[in-house]
């Protein structure tokens, strides 16, 4: 459980935040940049201070100011991954990875249970690398033993700062990978700072959305990545639904998966996942149509639902949203963006059928690595 | 061909130089941290005090030496009645002098040092479980190397070319206080001491020339190791 309510101010700027959130898988910190997520992810790691507040992760006070109580970063046992890496320019790759190892050796004795050297090192595939200076490693290895060193800390916690944002789209796609591992394998939570929507999508349970310094929402994934209220703060995701579903086939000679969302079939560009594995579409209000029945069309995905409200939204848009089956689970409700005049015209109200239709290609797919109710 | 008298000059100034740079290098490292890395009240005072050397005549410095640590002086009698020690025309005279004298331009290496290490490094070190003296030790020590190397250097080419404060202070005592700028200006003094005077330059030089190499070397090792420029 992670319980903090923390103001920490910056010259210029100031950052409140108020959370709690049961502290399990990965939690991504999203919004514009410059909205204090890094803030307050440093904030959480001990290397600055707040100046009122208190922040418990799992039962333990590490900062309470009314009880003089701060914790400093080497006591929080809680793993940083900088956007840079940080790695020790003096230190060998596999010094690198020993240099939190053997403090929290020397402090919890050699009992203690944590990430063992040849697992992390396997797992992040850096067993070729442990010899070499960091200054020859490129941007993703680098990265990559940097998530080694915090893991073999022992930490309680691993705290990510956009630990992607330096790399290359090839090599983000990669380390994607190995995070996506890293709650399962090591059963650590992760606090993520990101404003990527496909690190989000690919990793992320649940949800913290700051703005100007805020924190103005938090909950799970899904539900707050399809709550269209607080997409204007969001800014850089465009308004939308994310859906859960399951890969159901791979048409190969067509590069395309289809996916079984709430019962219906979704066909979207291929994912990279095998049959049965878990996964997230985000389609955008803007890209979703609606008509009465299911048409033949271009647009090769007609998913029926029952209206469950219709908001006014700015300027000449109303925006509808669908529940893809009765009792609809949090990921089975689909966004239309449409004209106010199309509402209107069409009579489009709560309790109809309607089918929304968008085409295969405004689909974005992720994998995810968790199982989905 | 180089007299008893030469080669003791020789030792004298190399080993006052050596003991000064010993000295000078913890000395400086405590006053530049203050000024890299803190605030307070106060903090331009203490700029301008290590800087004093640099900008005062030697002899003032080495009048002020003498008032403060010879015999009568507040602090030289303090520490004749408590430890025994003597300044005044003693080879520890010659290497307090020195260290003075050389303290600016290593207090100035040290801070620049310091201000070149990334402060994010040390952070993360503080994240994996340091202490902030295991971080000192373990991360800027070693990454600010290179500083400490260019401090220790400046501070021993200081030492060796320290003549006022020195001269001043514990006087031209042979194989005690004098060093080679003072042998030097003793030969010079004489009648036929020019042959005299060549020589002692000829191996200020050559010692001056033998440490720069040694500093470029490591200098250079160093940058390897910290996969710098050239690596």
């Amino acid at each position: 459980m992670l319980d903090l309510d923390l103001a920490i101010e910056r010259p210029g700027f100031r950052v409140e935040a108020r959370v709690v959130l049961p502290l399990a898988g990965v939690t991504a910190i999203i919004g514009r940049s410059g909205s204090g997520k890094s803030t307050l992810l440093l904030g959480l790691a001990g290397l600055l201070e707040p100046s009122r507040g208190h922040l418990r992760l799992n039962g333990a006070t590490l900062y309470d100011a009314a009880a003089g109580i701060d914790l400093p970063p080497e006591r929080r046992a809680l793993g940083v991954v900088f956007q840079e890496g940080r790695l020790f320019p003096h230190l060998s790759v596999r010094h690198n990875l020993l240099y939190g190892a053997r403090r929290a050796a020397a402090r919890r004795g050699a009992t203690s249970a944590g990430p063992r050297f040849d697992d992390v090192v396997e797992l992040l595939g850096v067993a070729p690398l442990l010899a070499r200076r960091p200054h020859t490693l490129s941007g993703g290895e680098r990265q990559r033993v940097a998530i080694g060193r915090a893991l073999l800390a022992q930490p309680q916690a691993l705290l990510m700062d956009e630990p992607l944002a330096s790399l290359d789209p090839a090599r983000r796609h990669e380390l994607l990978g190995y995070l996506a591992e890293l709650p399962r394998h090591f059963g650590l939570p992760i606090v993520y700072v990101t404003h990527q929507m496909d690190e989000v999508l690919r990793l992320a349970e649940q949800v913290v959305v700051m703005s100007e310094g805020r924190t103005v929402a938090s909950g799970g994934a899904l539900e707050l990545l399809s709550d269209l209220s607080l997409q204007p703060l969001v800014g850089r995701f465009e308004a939308g639904s994310v859906l859960a579903g399951v890969v159901l086939e791979q048409l190969a000679q067509w590069s395309l998966s289809v996916v079984t969302v709430a019962g219906q079939r979704v066909t979207v560009p291929q994912i990279a996942a095998p049959v049965g594995a878990h996964v997230r579409l985000r389609i955008r209000a803007r890209d979703v149509a609606l008509q009465p029945a299911v048409l033949a069309s271009s647009a090769s995905n007609q998913l029926s639902g029952t209206v469950l409200r219709v908001l006014e939204r700015e300027g000449a848009y109303a925006a509808v949203e669908l529940a893809l089956r009765a009792e609809a689970a949090p990921g089975e409700r689909l966004w239309a963006l449409v004209t106010r005049r199309s509402v209107q015209g069409l009579g489009i109200a709560p309790g109809q059928r309607w089918i929304g239709s968008f085409k295969a290609v405004a689909v974005e797919g992720r994998a995810t690595a968790r199982h989905e109710a | 061909m180089i007299t008893e008298l030469e080669r003791q000059a020789v030792g004298v100034s190399l080993r006052v130089a050596a003991t000064a740079v010993a000295f000078g290098l913890p000395l400086s490292l405590a006053l530049a941290w203050p000024l890299a890395r803190m605030r307070f009240p106060g903090k331009t005072l203490l700029e301008a005090l290590v800087s004093l050397p640099l900008v005062l005549p030697p002899v003032v410095i080495g009048y002020a030496l003498l008032v403060s640590f010879g015999r009568q002086g507040p602090i030289g009698r303090f520490l004749h009645d408590v430890f025994g020690w003597q300044f005044v025309f003693t080879f520890r005279g010659a290497v307090l002098a020195a260290t003075v004298m050389a303290l600016p331009l290593m207090v100035r290496a040290m801070r620049q040092a310091l201000e070149a290490v990334d402060t994010g490094y040390e952070a993360a070190a503080r994240t994996l479980g340091a202490s902030r003296l295991g971080v000192f030790c373990s991360i800027t020590l070693p990454l600010m190397a290179p500083g400490l190397l260019s401090g220790a250097v400046l501070g021993f080419a200081a030492s060796l070319g320290e003549f006022g404060a020195t001269i001043t202070f514990v006087s031209n005592v042979p194989g005690e206080t004098q060093t080679l700028p003072l042998a030097i200006y003793s030969a010079l003094q004489q009648p036929e001491g020019d042959a005299a005077a060549a020589r002692l330059v000829a191996l200020s030089v050559l010692a001056a020339l033998a440490a720069l190499a040694l500093a470029q070397w490591c200098h250079h090792r160093l940058q390897r190791w910290l996969g710098q420029a050239g690596a």
